[in-house]
């Protein structure tokens, strides 16, 4: 899931500036269940800036919606209405959510509550870390399925470095050394063989290098009219 | 600003209405001027705690309004937060003692809990001293009696709370009559 978290409520507050209406959108997916932007979550900060209006000025309308997923335009139509009503709609999605309301929306002022961090996984309830950095071009088959590009500090892809000690990236001592993770793996499956093989230099054109991604399924797109 | 000069004369009014309310036996809401301190009690320790004081007769500030909850490890923050935003001027968490919840845990998450509670309201400069946890056992009526007062004692030192609705046209006739009236 994408992992979220809230930015600081001075922060949010500059972005709302002097706009008497506010409507927060919380979405219910990804940010519901990392706790950054759900629906209670929505609820909490429209609560604490209505509460911070009162004691230091501020927008004082505040008002909630959740819609189930921000990050697809059908979603954002149930709340068309409430979106004209407000002068400026603080958008609790990850970054996707955001620009999608922007797009659908394009004549509403729409910020982003939440900081976008990584895509990952609660590895404990109220813990997430990073498992994948979308690189366009998976070599999980090859490492034991353990990700060497968001895991290990420098993506190495035939590591470990001479950093790693005690199972440690030199990065940081808490942080687990991606390419020990990815040895003790296949030791243990008896599949060390898979690093005999020298990878070669990645090809980074299908992660950040290429531009915006983009991809386009004919099978699934639907026929216009006239074609 | 503003608000702060009505607060501070209001303060006054309360502890004027206080002073004289010493001197009888006089219960009744009086709109602005009473405090309101809200306790979610877990069913288990501080409700019974609670009961029992009532039962034991034993004299504790009328400003505590009960709200059981199974454990105060289901407290959300979000009731909390809602207290303050409808004008509480404290809100208590009272559950068993550390290690007594019949949850096993639920008071110490309860505690972050609080705690996450008190930042929020530090980033909205409100004095987190408003919200505070208690422990007790269920056979501990005299601990509750005291934690309340504790608690009434902290709250009438900060004064209500600025988030109060501002006194109306009819409250502030009522609170007049009343104080005529003492
Ligand atoms: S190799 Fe690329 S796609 Fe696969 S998990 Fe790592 S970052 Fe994600
Ligand atoms: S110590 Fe391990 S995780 Fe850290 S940079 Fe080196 S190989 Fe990568
Ligand atoms: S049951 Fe009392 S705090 Fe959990």
């Amino acid at each position: 899931m994408i992992v979220a978290e809230q930015k600081p409520l001075e922060e949010i507050k500059g972005l709302l500036g002097d706009a008497p209406r506010v409507l927060v959108v919380g979405c219910g997916t990804c940010v519901t269940v990392c706790f950054a932007g759900g629906e209670k979550e929505a609820g909490i900060l429209g609560s604490l800036l209505r509460m911070s209006a009162k004691l230091d000025g501020g927008p004082k309308d505040v008002t909630e919606a959740t819609v189930q997923r921000q990050c697809e335009w059908e979603y954002l139509d149930t709340i068309r209405d409430r979106v004209a009503e407000a002068d400026v709609v603080l958008s609790l999605g990850c970054g996707v959510g955001v620009q999608a309301l922007a797009e659908r929306y394009p004549n509403a002022v729409v910020v982003p509550g939440l900081n976008t961090a990584f895509m990952g996984l609660p590895i404990e309830q109220g813990v997430w870390v990073e498992r994948c950095a979308a690189c366009g071009n998976c070599l999980l088959g090859l490492t034991g399925g353990i990700c060497p590009i968001a895991r290990c500090s420098k993506q190495l892809l035939n590591g470990p470095c001479g950093g790693s000690s005690n199972g440690k990236c030199e990065v940081g001592p808490e942080i687990d050394c991606a390419w020990q993770l990815i040895y003790d793996k296949l030791k243990a499956q008896g599949r060390l063989h898979l690093l005999m093989d020298i990878n070669p230099p990645k090809d980074w054109r299908t992660s950040r290098d290429g531009g915006p991604r983009k991809i386009v399924r004919e099978d699934l797109r639907l026929v216009k009219e006239g074609n | 600003m503003k608000l702060q000069t009505s607060n501070s004369k209001l303060q006054t009014a309360n502890f004027q209405f206080q002073n004289k309310a010493c001197d009888g036996p006089l219960e009744f809401e009086i709109g602005s001027l009473e405090l309101n301190i809200v306790a979610f009690c877990c069913h288990y320790c501080a409700y019974a705690a609670a009961d029992l004081a009532g039962s034991l007769r034993i004299q504790y500030p009328a400003s505590v309004k009960v709200v059981k909850i199974p454990c105060t490890g289901d407290l959300d923050v979000s009731s909390v937060l809602e207290a303050f935003e409808y004008g509480a001027d404290g809100v208590m968490v009272a559950g068993c003692l550390e290690g007594d919840c019949h949850y096993q845990l639920g008071n110490f998450n309860a505690k972050r809990r609080v705690n996450y509670v008190k930042t929020m309201l530090r980033q909205i400069r409100f004095e987190p001293d408003r919200v505070r946890m208690f422990n007790m056992s269920s056979a501990m009526g005299r601990k509750w009696a005291e934690a309340v007062t504790e608690m009434d004692e902290t709250v009438r030192r900060l004064g209500p709370s600025r988030l109060r609705e501002k006194e109306t046209k009819e409250t502030k006739e009522t609170r007049e009559l009343v104080q005529e009236a003492i």
